[in-house]
């Protein structure tokens, strides 16, 4: 028996919604983490609540890893969909772990499988025989590739579990088979079985009972394995490394304890995938312990629709509070009136926009960046506004945290655009600093001195003061003494009534408009833009949640000693048209990579930089990139053995 | 020093209708706050969009001028946000129950400490006369070309159903009356709706002035005109549930009294109900400082714009080594 070493392993868990495939991830992703090894996970799942094929990749390295990877090393199942939907994946030396109990089980006898997907597989399995195939005979066909596949009878397994601990009532437990399938898996890996106990004791830590029993669970399947198969194990080169200071998050959990931390304390939404469970957890945690003693809280409102959201978020950030509202591409198309009413009123607002594949519910679970040009477009007539991406989890954290600075710092609405890719993926990070970013509320004044005799100023403040030097008026709450204004959504002059004069309308514009310089000037440019890898001539341009795939590609590629630039833009409204220029001024060919189907940043570098863009890969499957169907077609951009400078990803499951 | 009426004016040009109903609205409005002495600063007036959307511009005190049917939302945000805030929402027919529907009947459902005030006339007004939802079915307005093919809505059974803790009806003409209406709405603890008869001069060529005043329905025996309208208070209504126990009997009372129209419009309170735990008591089970330290006054910078949130406790749990 010979170990294999490695530096990562990709593990694939897959099974019914509603079967425990999460928890079950949830708990491998621990484990490893807890050894000391990196973790990029990803959730993907129908838009169902039980019954369809739902499944979760984790990518396991000793060094710092962003994306997933499309090979599989080991394949855990309890069912047979899994395995006719992901064994083609597994790559060569993997391993499949798989439902001995389903072995005759024919692909036909699957009704969440559709046509098209069993043809694929027949295809695949080069299969001719008259009857539909069988998990027996695509095993077959797996193991010529030097793949190993592991057959367990799960319930007779549960069974003697149950008379194991002499406990009758849990061999009808079905929902623990998830456990042990992910504790079989683990036998498999070169780990510290006590960090698994640990991991199960943390997922379940507000059921200690279940704990108990999915831990006794969990070591009763990893010492049957360890016997009957006397495994060779997957042995990581280094582990165990420093991980004193890294967390383990989930996407859809660090931009909203960034608004915490940003001082967010009213939260408006109504129920979308994929933004929900932002809101969810700020209510999970809505008291919020200050650090001068006191007890702090936010303020989570579900309302009737999301236009109600958006206007009662405004309505919020009247009264002076830090306010969002967390929302999806369906929901944010009805809040484009109000968008335009927070612009004309100068109203801080955060947006987060959580988008997902469109048009309409499109695919309603899976992960598009569909709404980039609908973000700066969205709403009618011309007002100012902060379009800000985000590219990974971490970012996510620190974005809030500056998106909140933006919205009062310049007194307009900013939309922070996230995904499905990141709501729906957990990664292992430096842990969090809070007070990495200050936070700068800009011209909000609480207190307007009466002092003055001036008595004509004191019943007329000027909301929308017109200067000489700045854009931005004074701000007071609403409930300020002396500082008494109005807002409409009329045009209107500098105390905020009603307008329809000519001379203050081109005024007002301009106030409003010239914010957008503004943002372009006093915005830091490490905000605007990052760059990764200087001096190449060949610079990929891309926005979002793409950045992982790209880097991951990059580091690959640095090791064979290509080298690409990187350019990962943020701010992409108002478009940092000179910074851009500078970044992409040395390029000899610019690939654009995007996660839907028009290029829609390409347009905008077309469009502000009057620049052409060689490359532009788009995928718009529903799946997001990964690290190695990117690798395949960047190394051929670079080896000129790509024809098409339109090129279309479409690996996913 | 008392404030009057006179401290909530403001200098902007009202453009309204002569004679149009906004003004004695308007004027309560004004009234009620100088009865209730609410500091100029401490009420915000909010509104929809139309003529009676202009009613914040023409007051001295904070004015939200919103969009249309959406007032309500708007209105909620602040209050929750800051309790200390007097809300008065105010808005059209159309833009409460027409386009805003929605919102109207999902605030019943939270009971929100705050008072909402319709200016009924059946019409759309700034664009022209079209018929709106309180329109009665085959009534044909001036500017419609065909009589109203819709039936109306029934405002005040539907702010019932919907969760409304007071109801109650004025007459934009009898202005001391509605002064002290909206008085007892904002005193009212919980959300409030106060539907508002008031004539549009312009485009409601039926339920006008006169026809209110009954100037078409003389008594047959002396020659007088019969008002049409009379007070609820002055015919031995009560709509006050006192005791949770007399709610369904009060219900049908509601229900009978809002059906009643023609020759016969009550005004006047159909309903208070101060049982039910207004928004802010739910709030404060689940947050139970939320009055005293509500959103809006929270300090969230603990010094040199360093954050006050101590988010350390929710950092351990996602600890890798913990």
């Amino acid at each position: 028996m010979h170990d294999k070493i490695v530096n990562e392993i990709t593990w694939v868990i897959g099974g019914a919604q509603g079967s425990g495939v999460d928890s079950a991830a949830n708990i491998f992703s621990k484990t490893c983490a807890e050894d000391g090894l990196y973790i990029f996970g990803k959730r993907e799942y129908y838009s169902n609540i039980k019954g369809e094929h739902s499944y979760f990749t984790v990518r396991v390295s000793n060094k710092p890893i962003r994306s997933h990877k499309e090979s599989i090393d080991i394949l855990v199942s309890f069912d047979a969909e899994t395995l006719f939907r992901h064994a083609k994946d597994v790559s060569t030396n993997g391993i499949i772990i798989f439902n001995s109990e389903l072995i005759e089980t024919s692909i036909n006898e699957i009704p969440t499988l559709d046509p098209d997907v069993q043809n694929t597989i027949t295809e695949y399995c080069n299969y001719s025989g008259g009857d539909p195939i069988t998990i027996k005979k695509l095993l077959e066909k797996i193991q010529q590739n030097s793949i190993k596949c592991y057959g367990i009878p799960y319930h007779q397994l549960l069974k003697n579990f149950s008379e194991h601990t002499n406990n009758p009532a849990l061999s009808k437990l079905a929902r623990m088979i998830n456990v042990l399938a992910l504790s079989i898996s683990l036998s498999f890996i070169n780990i510290d079985r006590q960090a698994l106990s640990r991991a199960i004791k943390y997922i379940f830590r507000t059921k200690p009972k279940i704990a108990e029993i999915n831990v006794a669970a969990a070591e009763y399947a990893y010492n049957y394995a360890e016997q009957i198969f006397q495994n060779n194990k997957f042995t990581f080169s280094k582990n165990k490394m420093d991980f004193s200071d890294i967390i383990l998050v989930q996407g859809s959990q660090s931009s909203a304890l960034g608004k915490i931390v940003a001082g967010c304390r009213f939260q408006t939404y109504y129920p979308i995938t994929p933004a929900s469970e932002d809101s969810e957890f700020l209510e999970t945690n809505q008291v919020i312990e200050q650090i001068d003693g006191n007890k702090g809280s936010v303020l989570v409102m579900q309302t009737e629709d999301e236009i109600s959201a958006i206007t009662m978020a405004i309505g919020g950030a009247l009264t002076g509070t830090r306010t969002a509202t967390a929302t999806s591409g369906p929901g944010f198309s009805l809040m484009a009136e109000a968008l335009g009413w927070a612009g004309i009123n100068e109203v801080p607002l955060v947006v987060s926009l959580y988008q997902r594949a469109g048009p309409s519910t499109g695919l309603p679970t899976r992960h598009e960046q569909g709404d980039l040009l609908f973000a700066i477009n969205a709403g009618h007539g011309e007002f100012p506004r902060i379009v800000f991406a985000s590219g990974d989890i971490e970012e996510s954290f620190y974005d809030t945290l500056k998106v909140f600075n933006f919205a009062e710092i310049f007194q307009l609405p900013v939309i922070h655009l996230l995904d499905k890719a990141i709501a729906s993926s957990v990664m292992t990070c430096k842990n969090f600093d809070p007070n990495k970013i200050s936070i700068d509320r800009g011209y909000l004044i609480k207190k307007i001195n009466n002092k003055t005799k001036d008595q004509d100023k004191l019943k007329h403040f000027k909301r929308f003061e017109l200067q000489k030097n700045t854009a931005i008026s004074p701000r007071p709450p609403l409930g300020t003494e002396n500082g008494i204004f109005w807002n409409t959504g009329d045009e209107h002059d500098e105390e905020g009534h009603i307008s329809e004069d000519p001379t203050v309308r081109i005024k007002m514009m301009d106030k409003r408009m010239s914010k957008l310089n503004l943002v372009l000037q006093e915005i830091q440019d490490e905000d605007k833009a990052l760059s990764y890898n200087e001096n190449s001539d060949i610079v990929i341009t891309s926005w979002g949640s793409t950045k992982g795939a790209i880097l991951d590609t990059l580091d690959e590629l640095n090791k064979e000693g290509i080298k690409i630039k990187f350019v990962q833009i943020k701010l992409l409204n108002p478009f940092p048209q000179q910074l851009l220029e500078k970044l992409l001024n040395s390029a000899k060919t610019i690939i654009n990579i995007e996660m839907n189907y028009s290029s829609q940043l390409a347009k905008l570098i077309k469009q502000n930089l009057q620049r052409d863009i060689d490359y532009e890969i788009v995928k718009y499957n529903g799946r997001p990139i990964s690290c190695d169907e990117l690798y395949r077609v960047i190394k051929g951009i670079v080896n000129n053995n790509v024809e098409k400078r339109r090129i279309v990803l479409d690996y996913g499951t | 020093m008392a404030l009057k009426p006179a401290d909530y004016k403001t200098e902007v040009h009202n453009d309204w209708c002569p004679g149009c109903g906004d003004f004695g609205i308007l004027n309560a409005i004004q009234m009620a706050l100088a009865e209730l002495a609410i500091p100029t600063h401490k009420a915000a007036i909010f509104s929809g969009i139309g003529c009676s959307g202009k009613t914040p511009h023409f007051i001295h005190t904070y004015g939200i001028h919103t969009l249309h049917g959406r007032v309500l939302p708007f209105a909620q945000g602040a209050k929750l946000c800051n309790p200390d805030l007097e809300v008065i929402a105010v808005g059209g027919d159309g833009d409460g129950l027409g386009i805003g529907v929605g919102h109207f009947v999902s605030s019943g459902r939270r009971n929100i400490d705050l008072t909402y005030i319709i200016y009924n006339n059946g019409v759309y007004g700034l664009t022209k006369g079209q018929a709106s939802p309180t329109l009665k079915l085959g009534m044909k307005t001036k500017s419609l070309t065909q009589p109203n093919v819709n039936d109306s809505i029934n405002p005040i059974a539907l702010a019932f159903i919907s969760g409304f803790t007071f109801i109650a009806r004025g007459y934009a003409y009898d202005i001391r009356h509605l002064k002290d209406l909206i008085v007892k709405a904002v005193r009212h603890k919980g959300l409030a709706y106060l539907d508002v008869l008031q004539p549009c001069p312009t485009y409601n060529d039926i339920n006008t002035r006169e026809w209110f005043q009954g100037l078409d329905n003389t008594d047959q025996e002396n020659g007088k005109p019969i008002p049409r309208i009379y007070k609820l208070e002055n015919s031995g209504y009560n709509g006050e549930v006192k005791d949770p126990d007399q709610y369904y009997e009060i219900a049908s009372r509601v229900f009978e009294k809002s059906n009643e129209w023609g020759d016969k419009i009550p005004i006047g309170i159909f309903y208070q109900n101060e049982n039910v735990a207004s928004y802010d008591e739910r709030i404060t089970m689940k947050i139970d400082n939320y009055i005293k330290y509500p959103p809006a006054s929270q300090e969230i910078i603990l010094d040199k714009n360093k954050t006050n949130s101590n988010i350390n406790e929710l950092l351990k749990s996602f600890k890798v080594n913990a």
